[in-house]
């Protein structure tokens, strides 16, 4: 899914709005109106630059986050794998489309310490379900895996998401 | 864990509300309107849900790369003993956006946010002049997917 697009170059009010939103946005029945009353602007210029952002991709979506945690999806697992370069842009095409997979990136190895170059986060209410869930990722990737671990999460130590410097 | 019982709207609200969030003059009434509820309804709703910890967050995602800027998954590996002073070290970053404790070798798994890679670069070496620990850049090189929508 790595759409080429050209950058978007953010301009002082499209950085304004960002920093405003950031931690969430307002919970007012018109928080486009007071996004733009803070920050010097209409609501139509807040709505359309909040649009252009979603459209160039610079706002993946707007949205609830949930702590999965909370909600009973207690295990999180980190998978991560060895599979040869060349094939692992097909492996990871292959595993990012099971339904249980919610991350799932090529990333640089740091050998000997780190083998690893395919990730995918699997999430479960228990380490059972996650488990099983890598076995069906195991058997897709196949014979050409070299290695392979999980790497369970035990305390979330900071969730803030992206935080501009002002 | 959530403290708060959540009933078959607040489901629905937050498995629809994953997925995205109207930008026009009254996006709560529209929302609302899908699920059956009140702008009202759904206002005391969100802020429930988010005061009792069970939405992280509500409001656009960003995706800073796509404007010049960067995010890094980054690992360290720190001593048990040592995870409380370095965790700290870490987290006192406003780069930082997420950091995990996992059961491995590498334990500490952060995830470092930027308008441009000069500032992540910079948040790291500060971290590893702090805490005397390597951090190990793992950029994606490929994303093969991203949607983090857990059914509730």
């Amino acid at each position: 899914m790595n759409r080429d697009r050209a950058t978007y170059e953010l301009d002082p009010i499209d950085r304004v709005l960002i920093r405003l939103t950031q931690a969430g946005l307002l919970l007012v029945p018109r928080p486009y109106r007071d996004l733009g009353d803070a920050a010097g602007i209409g609501e139509e210029e807040v709505m359309l630059r909040m649009r252009r952002m979603l459209d160039r991709g610079v706002i993946r979506r707007i949205a609830a986050v949930p702590n999965h945690y909370a909600l009973g999806y207690r295990a999180n697992g980190m998978s991560v794998w060895d599979v040869p370069d060349e094939r692992a842009d097909e492996m990871g095409h292959a595993v990012g489309a099971l339904p249980f997979v919610t991350h799932c990136y090529r990333r640089p190895r740091y050998l000997p310490d780190w083998p690893y170059n395919l990730f995918a986060m699997v999430h479960g209410q228990t380490r059972e379900e996650v488990a099983e869930k890598v076995c069906a990722i195991e058997a897709l990737i196949g014979p050409e895996c070299r290695a392979h671990d999980v790497l369970y999460s035990t305390r979330i130590l900071k969730k803030t998401g992206l935080r501009l410097a002002a | 864990m959530s403290d708060i019982a959540l009933d078959a709207i607040d489901r629905s609200l937050i498995n629809r509300l994953q997925s995205g969030f109207p930008v026009c003059e009254r996006p709560y009434s529209e929302a609302a309107a899908t699920l059956g509820i009140d702008e009202t309804d759904l206002i005391a709703r969100l802020r429930r849900l988010l005061d009792a910890n069970v939405l992280t967050r509500f409001g656009p995602l960003y995706r800073i790369e796509r404007a010049g800027g960067a995010f890094v998954l980054a690992a360290m590996q720190v001593p048990e003993s040592d995870v409380e002073r370095v965790a700290a070290i870490v987290n006192s970053r406003l780069e930082v956006a997420h950091n995990y404790l996992r059961e491995h070798r590498f334990n500490l798994w952060f995830v470092l946010g930027a308008e441009s890679q000069e500032r992540i670069d910079a948040a790291m070496a500060w971290i590893e002049a702090r805490t005397g620990y390597t951090v190990y850049a793992m950029p994606k090189l490929s994303e093969y997917f991203l949607e983090l929508r857990l059914p509730v």
